[in-house]
């Protein structure tokens, strides 16, 4: 699946396309198929993301996993300060990166 | 300390209003990215892979308290508690908000800080020695020097849009604690023999994708043409530096391509050009800025002896505590490198205590080591104990500087936007496997060094051991070099051979220790040994 990624423009929070707006989370993430570019256009002219791309991702039960480990960090945060990541929680969330 | 005075304090308000206005038109859609990139980038706003991260310079990697403080306040008022220490002598704030920008300048313009430099094609932050002005070895303190610089360079016309960035650093003791030879320009202030002093000049040198040594370029440039003949050098640089290719840009390559005597005849020429100019401050200009360093107000009469009954601490002041010029008095190195912590981290708090500890026994001076530590430069030898004790409670008293723990790591793909690997939990393997001090006191002097790209922001070239992590077929991977060093000895590393696992390359790293430990001679450090039986014997263990 492809999906479509960006960071926020006011806080630089790394944001998700969800198919109506961003989100932080990457389980909200939805495939946009062929249309990334031209959603990455409109919604960075709307100024609702900074530098959006599509990246690659592997569809699994628990949500998108990106193909490559810098947007895996991207979506957790990073795998030294769990206590700073989306899970903090989450004693295998580090996993889910490597 | 240097204290802003009036100029100062006029540029970089001016500065601070420009780059609000900028934030403003970018959040209200004024201008595209593509417009605002640079313009963040010259206030020293990136974004990386988390969020915004502010890069904040430290002029020669010295601090007041009031200004550590502040150092803390920005960490825990704009960020998540805590900074990073740079290997640029500077700190990183990684999770800024872009409308909390122009704020967080004015909170460190409140102190005479700023984040100007920090970023873009410019001659960057000056470094410097982190011992200036205690070193029993220099011959006079840089950092008036390394000011001069600073005053010049700080958006000087001609050389904001060079070729690529530009680094200098200014030291002024044969012991190079400031890596001088592996920046594009290094200094050393030295005597001629007429007991004048002035600039040993080095251009070219530099880590990143092809590192270099820089070769000396001038022995002896007297002060009164010291500003000058740099301005020469980056004339040169600025005219002929590639700017078709951003990875022939440095001036590195310019003099590989053009050769040392080549770019040494073009400056000359340059020189005699600039130097009708008349832009060669007065003595007098100098005498007034290092007035701002004078060494402080040091008691005499103090005794040199310490008491070392408690072991911990006479091991720490074996390590961390260095000589210092005046008599009963040392020089403190803050090791920000605990057993499996991340290098160059310091939480809002550490930052507080290490500013106090400053402001209580250090003159009110602190400052940043390129090895990502924090010195107290003037501490009385009979206060040592105590700065331990509460360096102790606060988590900042691990005794290794320079040895195999105190690792320099760039934040690498946790953070960085440019990474191809990991480098922190990599420091924090190697840390954990040879957690024991005994163990590390035994392999001595050992200066390990992790990068997360070619980049080399790490400094992986200069490592005793070096690693450069890479990205092969989207897994990170590690190769391990040896022999670089970025001391007065100043080397390159050299690969040893195919990458390794995370997991691999400490395995490694602990085979080359057992062939070093094996093999050394009497007073051997890990470099010697390695640089005497070269790489076959390491290659064997690691590989064989």
């Amino acid at each position: 699946m492809k999906i479509l990624t960006g960071n926020d423009l006011v806080t630089g929070d790394v944001t998700w396309w969800t198919g109506e707006g961003w989100s932080r989370h990457i389980e909200d993430a939805k495939d946009v198929g062929d249309q990334g570019d031209i959603l990455a256009q409109v919604e960075e002219a709307a100024r609702r993301v900074n530098t959006p791309y599509v990246i690659d991702a592997e569809a699994t039960p628990e949500g998108p996993r990106p193909a490559h480990i810098k947007d895996r960090i991207r979506a957790l945060g990073p795998t030294v300060r769990p206590d700073l990541t989306l899970k903090p929680a989450d004693p295998n969330a580090g996993s889910w990166v490597i | 300390m240097y204290k802003y005075d009036e100029y100062d304090h006029s540029i970089v308000a001016a500065r601070i209003d420009e780059f609000r206005d900028q934030v403003r038109r970018r959040l209200e859609g004024h201008m595209t990215e593509d417009q605002f990139k640079p313009l963040r980038l010259m206030n020293g706003l990136y974004l990386q892979l988390h969020a915004y991260m502010l890069r904040v310079a430290v002029p020669y990697g010295t601090m007041d308290s009031r200004q550590m403080r502040m150092l803390g306040r920005i960490a825990r008022k704009y960020d998540r508690g805590y900074g990073h220490f740079t290997t640029r002598q500077n700190i990183q704030f990684n999770w800024i908000k872009l409308a909390d920008t122009p704020e967080i300048l004015e909170e460190l313009a409140t102190v005479e800080m700023h984040a100007i430099q920090t970023s873009g094609n410019c001659i960057r932050n000056i470094s410097s020695d982190q011992f200036a002005g205690a070193a029993a070895d220099e011959v006079t303190d840089p950092r008036p020097w390394a000011e001069l610089l600073r005053q010049w360079s700080t958006f000087h016309p001609e050389f904001t849009y060079l070729p690529r960035k530009f680094k200098i650093a200014v030291i002024a003791s044969d012991t190079d604690r400031a890596a001088m030879r592996l920046h594009d320009i290094g200094i050393q202030i030295v005597k001629n023999d007429a007991g004048e002093l002035g600039g040993r000049i080095y251009v070219g040198g530099g880590m990143g994708r092809t590192p270099m040594i820089a070769p000396l370029i001038k022995d002896f440039v007297p002060f009164a043409d010291f500003i000058s003949y740099l301005e020469a050098c980056l004339r040169v640089y600025n005219r002929y530096g590639r700017r078709d290719n951003i990875y022939k840009a440095r001036i590195k390559i310019l003099i590989h391509e053009l050769g040392a005597d080549k770019y040494r005849e073009e400056v000359e020429a340059e020189f005699q050009a600039v130097k009708q100019l008349g832009i060669d401050p007065p003595q007098a200009e100098f005498d007034r800025i290092a007035a701002h360093f004078a060494p402080p107000a040091f008691e005499t009469g103090l005794s040199d002896a310490i008491d070392r009954s408690d072991p911990n601490f006479a091991a720490w002041v074996d390590q961390n505590v260095s000589a210092h010029k005046a008599a009963g008095y040392a020089v403190v190195t803050v090791s920000l490198k605990p057993t499996g912590g991340i290098p160059g981290d310091a939480s809002a708090d550490q930052i507080d205590i290490m500013a106090d500890l400053a402001e209580r026994f250090s003159f009110n001076e602190l400052r940043v080591t390129h090895a990502q530590n924090i010195v107290l430069p003037h501490v009385a030898k009979h206060d040592l104990f105590r700065v331990y004790q509460m360096l102790a409670h606060a988590g900042l008293a691990e005794a290794n500087l320079d040895l195999i723990s105190d690792i320099i790591a760039c934040p690498g793909l946790d953070y960085c936007s440019l990474a191809n690997a990991r480098s922190i939990p990599v420091a924090q393997k190697i840390a954990q496997r040879f957690a024991d001090l005994d163990r590390q006191r035994e392999l001595g002097e050992l200066k390990l060094k992790i990068s997360g790209c070619i980049n080399a922001c790490g400094h992986h070239h200069a490592g005793h051991i070096g690693i450069l992590g890479v990205d092969r077929k989207g897994t990170e991977n590690f190769q391990l070099l040896f022999g670089g060093s970025g001391a007065e000895d100043v080397s390159l590393g050299k690969i040893t051979g195919p990458g390794f696992s995370e997991d691999g390359i400490v395995d490694a790293i602990e085979k080359a220790t057992n062939v070093y430990l094996a093999q050394r001679d009497r007073g051997e450090r890990f470099v010697d040994t390695y640089r005497r039986i070269g790489m076959e014997p390491f290659k064997e263990a690691i590989y064989g």
